[in-house]
């Protein structure tokens, strides 16, 4: 066989093998796939990931494939290549779980419309057989907020924020909106580190906030290294992201926000081994069980765990919504009335601060 | 018991014996790290080094094989001329960042004409942008005496800043709803760079990489420059003597490098990436350094280097995937090979002599 029937093969093959069959009546057995922006050991969100998958095993044994995943892969061409490997590798659903994978994904999915794909915290489905997924986080900060306003002794709370896109954006917000709530003289300070996972950059970032006076610092990336730079200096306070972050109680601690995918990971691949998979787009939160408040530490005053918990429980009993006007945003136009919340098209695409934050959006 | 001893010349079988041990002792040392990780080591190097060119997704990963190295190879070629010639331009990360940004910007203020005119232009305007950001250290080091280690080196730091400029600001996708990111390429048919023959991966960067690696083996072989550059590199003060001028030759090594750096970016921004997004920088101008030193500072080991070097990367992946290795051991895998290539190197410039009679 000379090489180009052996291209030509190739090509035939890869056609039968991923063009013309159509699963509609489930699955015998479901190979689930997983791409992670960072290590499992980061302690934060692609760790929370890998708890999902560990579960997706444990829940199905036999039924089910998990043993598949890539760590580390880059936010841009590598992705693709990965994806693809995937693909071509026998892989029935693939989890990519980082914003910067949605074109990458969009992308290997047109090339194989058997293969599911399920994109976490994107907006693109350009695809039937891509599905999105997401957390309600703001919901979290909110919960968060509420500690931070109450707790501030210099009244400067300060955020990492990891890249400038609608979903950091909007979980600032919802901090710093209830913040001010409790405490109208806070103020926010906002560093930009510019990578999901890069404890050296993100530890300097806690730093430099530090030495400016904030003594509340949250943090919206993947490594435990803010709360480690948090420890260093007494008074000063932050949260678990993504994972509870335990090593790091009572403080500096004092609560945290938990990703639980494992339920939704469950649900998707059930859906396939039974049959009843379809394209979705999905925004769980506090209700759902999705978003987790993590123990609010003896680290806090009483009154203060209350408030918080209050809030929590709000948020989940559906009687308050995070963005309910009046809310101007930062250049004093109005975005809601008096009693209005936000519509979630508004949050998936925000792309401003609210009035009273001096920090800027890279522009 | 033995001694180390100075050649007096650099043994010509040891400077290409050298870059091939070290990838055998790369091989063997690996495999012990993954036989510790208590995976078969010989299951892994087979999936690194085999399984990408002859396993059984082959048609598709050689392909991608090619995606990998052309840039690598296109940086290298340019940095070796500077480095033969002991111009130290640490920088083409920044050339490259740059060099995206100017193709792609130039491309992306056209949309969404289409003209078979556009994609030269930026081809011209990517390298351009690489070249400006070259003469920054040039200009500096021949007229204020600075370091172009560290200027260049500084330099990328700037560039990185400009590019999350560029995708969260002046470059952003208008109909991105807010998102960072430019358009993408793939909607924008006379500024991509396809593949050209589709699902091969040679895409025009990749065809750019073999032209400058044969038209750098010409300049070196039979050019004036080309001699200038081995003669400052291995005898500065005979070449200051023959005539060459050492402000003109820090500005074409530096400008060439540079060119091809941000050649290589606008290719890859305009192809494999797609896009101009935050992180688009994914390192190539500094792996493109050990590339340029495994090859040996040669256009044609360069070639070579390239390819092997991006055979770790895509290999690496399946290993990581197929076998559950983790990324960190892979990455472990790939500091070997430099490691051992600059432990061995060793051999090209000494001698080793067994001392007889008495131990010491």
């Amino acid at each position: 066989m000379n090489r180009r029937t052996l291209m030509a093969s190739a090509a035939i093959g890869l056609t039968l093998a991923f063009g013309g069959t159509a699963h509609a009546q489930g699955m015998d057995k479901v190979k689930a796939c997983f791409v992670y922006v960072g290590p499992v050991g980061d302690g934060g969100w692609t760790y929370q990931h890998e708890q999902g998958r560990l579960a997706l095993q444990a829940e199905f044994g036999d039924k089910v494939d998990a043993s598949t995943y890539q760590e580390n892969v880059p936010e841009g061409a590598d992705a693709a290549r990965v994806l693809t490997q995937m693909a071509l590798g026998g892989c029935n659903i693939i989890f990519t779980t980082s914003f910067g994978f949605m074109d990458a994904t969009n992308e290997v999915a047109g090339k194989f419309p058997n293969v599911k794909f399920e994109h976490a915290t994107g907006f693109k489905r350009d695809h039937e057989n891509v599905s999105s997924y997401n957390a309600r986080f703001y919901e979290g900060r909110a919960v968060q907020g509420v500690i931070a306003g109450m707790m501030t002794e210099s009244n400067k709370i300060g955020y990492i924020g990891s890249f400038p896109i609608p979903e950091v954006i909007m979980g600032i917000n919802a901090y710093y909106l209830a913040a001010k709530e409790v405490n109208p003289d806070v103020e926010l300070s906002v560093v930009w580190a510019y990578t999901w996972f890069d404890p050296a950059k993100e530890a300097d970032a806690a730093k430099a906030m530090i030495e400016q006076g904030v003594d509340v610092v949250a943090a919206h990336t993947d490594s435990t290294a803010p709360l480690a730079e948090a420890a260093k200096t007494p008074g000063v306070i932050g949260f678990g992201q993504a994972s509870d972050m335990t090593a790091y109680k009572p403080s500096p601690r004092v609560s945290s926000i938990i990703d639980n995918w494992a339920p939704y990971y469950i649900e998707r691949v059930g859906q396939l081994l039974d049959g009843t998979y379809e394209q979705a787009d999905t925004w769980a939160g506090i209700k759902d069980g999705e978003v987790e408040i993590g123990e609010i530490t003896e680290a806090v005053p009483a009154e203060v765990k209350a408030a918080a918990e209050k809030m929590r429980d709000d948020i989940a009993a559906g009687t308050h919504h995070p963005f309910t006007g009046p809310i101007n945003k930062k250049d004093g136009t109005v975005w809601l009335a008096e009693g209005e919340t936000a519509p979630d098209g508004d949050l998936l695409g925000m792309s401003f601060f609210v009035e009273g934050i001096t920090a800027d959006i890279p522009k | 018991m033995f001694t180390l001893e100075k050649r007096p010349s650099p043994s010509q079988f040891w400077i290409w014996a050298t870059p091939v041990l070290a990838v055998a002792l790369t091989m063997l040392a690996g495999g012990g790290l993954f036989a510790l990780l208590g995976k078969n080591p010989v299951d892994a190097i087979r999936t690194i080094f085999w399984d990408p060119l002859f396993g059984e997704f082959a048609f598709y990963l050689r392909g991608q094989l090619l995606v990998k190295a052309g840039p690598l190879i296109l940086i290298a070629v340019g940095l070796s001329l500077g480095f033969r010639a002991g111009i130290w331009n640490i920088g083409a990360e920044g050339q490259y960042i740059m060099g995206a940004i100017f193709g792609a910007g130039v491309g992306l203020a056209m949309f969404p004409t289409e003209s078979r005119w556009i994609f030269p232009v930026m081809i011209v305007a990517g390298a351009f942008g690489g070249w400006l950001w070259a003469m920054i250290p040039a200009i500096l080091k021949t007229r204020f005496n600075t370091n172009e280690i560290l200027v260049s080196l500084m330099l990328v730091y700037v560039a990185q800043t400009i590019l999350s400029k560029a995708a969260t600001g002046f470059l952003r996708n208008p109909e991105g709803m807010g998102f960072p990111g430019s358009r993408n390429f793939s909607s924008f048919p006379a500024a991509r760079n396809t593949d050209l023959i589709a699902g091969s991966g040679m895409h025009w960067g990749v065809v750019a990489a073999f032209i400058t690696v044969i038209a750098a083996y010409v300049l070196l072989q039979r050019h004036i420059l080309g001699f200038q550059i081995k003669l400052a590199g291995q005898a500065p003060r005979a070449a200051r003597f023959a005539g060459v001028a050492p402000t003109r030759l820090v500005v074409m090594c530096l400008g060439i490098s540079g060119a091809l750096a941000g050649l290589a970016g606008m290719f890859e921004v305009t192809g494999p990436a797609g896009q101009v997004t935050i992180d688009f920088a994914s390192g190539y101008g500094f792996t493109a350094i050990i590339v340029a030193f495994l090859g040996r500072l040669n256009p044609l080991g360069i070639l070579l280097a390239g390819l092997v070097m991006a055979l770790t990367y895509v290999g690496g992946e399946m290993a990581s995937t197929n076998l559950g290795l983790p990324s960190a051991a892979i990455q472990a895998f790939q500091g070997m090979l430099l490691f051992f290539l600059l432990a061995v190197d060793l051999l090209s410039n000494y001698r080793i002599r067994f001392l007889k009679g008495r131990a010491v």
